[in-house]
């Protein structure tokens, strides 16, 4: 099933952001948004995660299908790694994380801490948390923010094993993860014209 | 959900989890009262079911903005709600975890603190039966404040100011149960009316509750 987006509009509290947008991603493929600062990457991503409603437009197969990691990766600093993370399985109603630690090289840190670690581990740790989610589509914003070259590669090997195992991907990034199955997508284009209110025209 | 609950007890009896935090708060007001109140046990003993029922209300009062300041500061509040939960079942099983962790220590403790305040032999099942029914109304009712205040810099206070009003109608009803067993009176209509207080906003509030919270996200 894809995620289809047909002539969507953002908003930012209340005032348009993108507007006209539209796509599709199939399972296997990837779709990397890409935009300056402030155009709107992270309001549509919070708006296909259902996080905000669409200012206008529709968005299907979204919804229950989506796996969402945003800027903050919603860990607890007083939990170990492992509790972390199996939480987050639990609530997805999954069981098995090793997969998960073996793909984003948290062997040897299931006992610390969250709060211990850096800050690429725990990006690291935020990232593995999208593999015990078991969701198809997986709708990720900045996602390799503090991640060394290593941990990208591993990073862009994870996303590139959930996409031959039938998922997809749309990400909000800067950087070029070197994935054959992706597609980019300037929003800028898109960027909402100035709106001008009834009271306003009332001057001009 | 059950994973959720067990989650947020971990966290509060680690450190910095603020577990205790009420009870001790509770533990300092009833013992500085009779201090301040003075020898006379006569009028102590009068006033112990009220003094015991604005404690707990205080201390419940202190630890409301914990209840989704903490997972909306580290982001997972939002990852909570794209995950397959109901908001309504996120909000109501916050709400039992505050109770477990808040409303009831104090409950237990209140019986105890009582001997402080020479609460009448007679109160003491009363005040323990009204907190109990009593104190998950007030978690219910704060956490739908702490859903309306949730991404508020120094959101504590208006917190405060928005729960305070609605805990009234549970404080004279609860205090008004306490202060009857203690007197030996007849508590049937003030019991009947704390239990509708507190069946009727777990009913009702984790809706309202989890409307608020989805608006507070975008």
């Amino acid at each position: 099933m894809n995620l289809t987006v047909r002539d969507l509009a953002v908003a930012r509290g209340g005032v348009p952001v993108l507007e006209g947008l539209s796509f599709s991603l199939a399972p296997g493929r990837a779709l990397v948004l890409r935009g300056p600062n402030g155009s709107g990457k992270t309001t549509l991503l919070r708006t296909i995660a259902g996080l905000q409603p669409a200012f206008a437009g529709e968005i299907e197969g979204a919804g229950e299908r989506i796996a969402y990691a945003a800027h903050s990766d919603g860990l607890k600093s007083m939990l170990t790694v492992t509790e972390n993370l199996r939480f987050w399985a639990q609530v997805f109603a999954q069981s098995d994380i090793d997969p998960a630690l073996d793909a984003f090289d948290l062997r040897g840190l299931e006992d610390r801490m969250a709060g211990t670690l850096s800050a690429g581990q725990k990006r690291r740790l935020g990232l593995a948390r999208l593999m015990v989610t078991g969701r198809p589509v997986w709708v990720l914003d900045e996602p390799t923010v503090s991640l060394d070259t290593a941990s990208v590669a591993r990073f862009a090997e994870a996303v590139r094993g959930h996409l031959a195992a039938g998922g997809s991907a749309l990400l909000a990034t800067h950087i070029d993860l070197g994935l054959d199955e992706a597609e980019a997508l300037d929003v800028t284009p898109f960027k909402a014209a100035p709106r001008v209110s009834l009271e306003d025209e009332a001057f001009l | 959900m059950i994973a959720l609950l067990l989650r947020d007890l971990r966290l509060a009896v680690r450190a910095g989890g603020g577990f205790g935090l009420g009870l001790a708060f509770f533990l300092i007001v009833t013992v500085l009262i009779p201090f301040g109140v003075g020898p006379e046990t006569g009028l102590l003993s009068r006033i112990a079911p009220g003094v015991l029922w604005i404690g707990a209300l205080l201390a419940c009062l202190l630890s409301l903005d914990r209840i989704f300041a903490l997972d909306w500061e580290d982001g997972s509040l939002d990852l909570l709600a794209t995950a397959p939960l109901p908001m309504e079942g996120i909000v109501t099983i916050k709400a039992l975890a505050h109770w477990i962790t808040t409303g009831l220590p104090l409950v237990l403790a209140a019986p105890a603190l009582g001997v402080l305040l020479s609460l009448p032999p007679s109160g003491y099942l009363w005040v323990l039966v009204s907190l109990a029914l009593g104190t998950p109304a007030l978690s219910v009712i704060g956490t739908f404040g702490a859903a309306l205040t949730v991404g508020l810099k120094r959101g504590g206070l208006l917190l405060s100011i928005l729960v305070l009003p609605l805990y009234v109608p549970t404080l004279i009803f609860g205090a008004e149960v306490a202060r009857r067993g203690a007197e030996g009176l007849a508590v049937q209509t003030p019991l009947l009316m704390l239990a509708g207080i507190s069946f009727g906003t777990l009913a009702l509030l984790p809706f309202a509750s989890a409307a608020v919270l989805r608006i507070n996200l975008r």
